[in-house]
């Protein structure tokens, strides 16, 4: 399952992205237990898909990964450190848009773990963060407040702070709950493709249990703080297990190759009240 | 990004959207200098613009022109003018960069020394100081802003922990502020009643927020502390917006949202607390300016905090100019005048705020 990354060797260029590896993680806020000791291994270039019901701890994974919450255990990059801000890219789930900031603030925002103690912008960095912009194709929005974007242009302003950041590592906390059908899988698709062209690792939690198996190679199953499942999607869906874990019946369908979850139907569901 | 698909060419209009607006700085030293000029050839004494810039030219060095004032003409130029004018810079810039650093970290619109109590204080301080005669220096720096200090620290300290984290909302930390300002004056006025007639009339005539000056002493006072906090407070100007994001969201950005706040409170309240210590009490400044630099260029703590230094410099150095002039021979306190100005102002953001939050 891991295949751990190389380390990072002497030569300073990264090449090799450094994988991530979590050990025992813990976190506990006010005496209710968030993560009970998550162990988990990401490897170079991988889309993980962290899966699981509401509360099951995914964004608390997601946040111990970023060093948002204080937590137990350990995270790990390949090369034994901390991950910091130049490791790791995370697009929170409900994002703070401040008042008149525009896009291009916005995402050269993502330069600051970059930037020296006269917390000053150079060139590069305006390059850099001018570049994703285009990438993105969000050029003619640049002098656009954040605040008056559409949901699609929000989510694609969102992440490109954080590519701007030009961490090996993204961590997304529900990228798309936000958007239809459509942009869902137009952000989604992008992210794939710069994940593919940057060599970048992606850790994704997601609600959509279909959509989750159809962009990750790896699914992580989390339930009440524990990982109860991890491997290839089409292991991890099974039907059984996932009625388990999110306490309703449900049935696991393969439509044109792709895998979908659907509520099993109303019949029989006779053994609930 | 090791593989990027071809953006050879860069838009210029996406690159330009990165940069500051060099105009609006420009047009602000433009102003300043203006007000400046302005300034120093208005009032009682009537000296000639042409004549001004040529003693100033004068006094440059290896310079040597003759200028048609005579050594009264200078005198007051030297000794009353120019030493007041710098300090109304002085005391506007801090004022109003420190309005802008407490914008920034309680990440609302409305605070400013003045509101936040830091002020009073700030005053509570140097009354005290001023009142039982603390005359202890050390080099430049005096008793006065030390005591001063302390009062502001412990103000700004006590409105925070009033509003317990709910700093972005301005109604909870502005009642704070107004809590701590009325307990520091309600303090001062108890102390001042303590004093003898003469030092009570002397700290009365300073509590009014004066720019009288007796020569260069006070700038000599207030500069270490101008040019070391506004330093920091400059060098911190992105993280103020990286901590518009949230303080989560700043930590992810590499920033550590508790440091970087402490480090720009404890700077903005010794900025305010050594333009108070120096001038009295004079509100708004702080409220106003930062707020018509973000009307008229950016949003952006990184165009407001040096903008806001500057402009707060013009416009104390213009209001002082009217307070020494409009009803001349007498002179109207600075801080009347600010009040006058900056009291419907603030009126005026709050109604717009109130619009924003209303359904």
């Amino acid at each position: 399952m891991s295949t751990a990354a190389a380390p990072r060797s002497a030569a300073p260029a990264l090449s090799v992205p450094p994988a991530l590896s979590c050990h025992e993680v813990h976190v506990t806020f006010d005496e209710t237990e968030a993560l009970r000791g998550v162990d988990l291994h990401l490897a170079a270039g991988e889309w993980l898909g962290l899966i699981g019901p509401n509360g099951a701890g995914k964004s608390t994974l997601l946040r111990a990964i970023a060093g948002l919450v204080d937590h137990g255990g350990e995270v790990s990059l390949g090369c034994g450190q901390r991950p910091g801000g130049t490791d790791v890219a995370l697009v929170p789930q409900i994002p703070i848009l401040p008042e008149g900031m525009t896009v291009a603030e916005y995402a050269l925002l993502g330069r600051s773990p970059h930037l020296g103690w006269l917390a000053t912008e150079s060139r590069r960095d305006r390059r850099i963060s001018s570049e994703v912009l285009e990438r993105l194709d969000l050029q003619d929005f640049a002098d656009r407040p954040v605040t008056h974007l559409s949901g699609g242009e929000t989510q694609r302003v969102v992440l490109a702070r954080a590519l701007a950041q030009e961490a090996p590592i993204l961590l997304l906390d529900e990228p798309t709950s936000a958007l239809d059908l459509g942009h869902r899988d137009a952000v989604l698709e992008l992210i794939d493709t710069l994940r593919r062209s940057d060599g970048i690792s992606v850790i994704a939690a997601m609600h959509d249990l279909g959509t989750a198996a159809r962009f990750a190679d790896r699914l992580a199953l989390i339930d009440r703080g524990r990982i109860v499942a991890d491997g290839p999607p089409r292991s991890v869906l099974a039907p059984g297990r996932l009625s388990d874990v999110y306490a309703t019946p449900l049935s696991v369908h393969t439509v044109e190759g792709e895998i979908v979850v659907l509520p099993a139907p109303r019949a029989r569901r006779d053994h609930q009240p | 990004m090791a593989t990027l698909p071809a953006t050879g060419e860069t838009h210029s209009a996406t690159q330009r959207a990165f940069r500051l607006p060099p105009l609006a700085a420009a047009g602000t030293f433009v102003a300043l200098a203006a007000v400046a000029l302005l300034s120093a050839t208005t009032g009682a004494a009537g000296l000639a613009f042409g004549d001004v810039l040529t003693a100033l030219v004068d006094r440059l060095p290896l310079v040597d022109v003759d200028s048609q004032l005579s050594a009264r003409q200078q005198g007051i130029l030297f000794q009353i003018r120019l030493p007041r004018l710098v300090l109304g810079m002085l005391v506007g810039g801090s004022l109003a960069m420190a309005g802008a650093a407490y914008q920034g970290v309680f990440r609302n619109p409305l605070a400013d020394p003045y509101l936040l109590g830091v002020s009073a204080g700030a005053g509570f301080g140097a009354v005290l100081a001023l009142g039982f005669g603390l005359d202890v220096g050390w080099g430049p720096f005096d008793a006065l802003p030390a005591a001063a200090f302390l009062g502001a620290l412990v103000a700004v300290t006590a409105s925070a922990a009033i509003a317990r984290g709910a700093w972005r909302s301005p109604a909870t930390l502005l009642l704070g502020g107004i809590a701590m300002a009325a307990f520091f004056s309600a303090a001062q006025t108890y102390a001042i009643g303590q004093l003898s007639e003469t030092r009570t009339r002397e700290v009365l005539s300073w509590l009014f927020g004066q720019l009288s000056t007796s020569g260069w002493r006070q700038v000599w006072i207030l500069l270490p502390y101008v040019v070391i906090c506004g330093a920091i407070v400059l060098l911190h100007r992105r993280h103020l917006d990286v901590l518009r994001v949230g303080d989560d969201e700043a930590r992810s950005l590499g920033l550590n949202p508790g440091r970087a706040r402490l480090v720009v409170i404890a700077s903005a309240s010794l900025l305010t607390a050594a333009a108070v210590s120096v001038s009295g009490l004079i509100a708004f400044v702080g409220l106003v300016v930062p707020h018509i630099v973000r009307l008229l260029v950016s949003h952006s703590y990184r165009v407001i905090v040096p903008l806001s230094a500057l402009g707060g410099a013009a416009f104390l150095a213009l209001v002082d100019t009217g307070a020494r002039t409009l009803t001349a021979p007498a002179e109207l306190p600075v801080g009347v005048i600010t009040a006058f100005v900056g009291a419907p102002f603030f009126a005026l953001v709050l109604w717009r705020n109130a619009r924003k939050v209303a359904p």
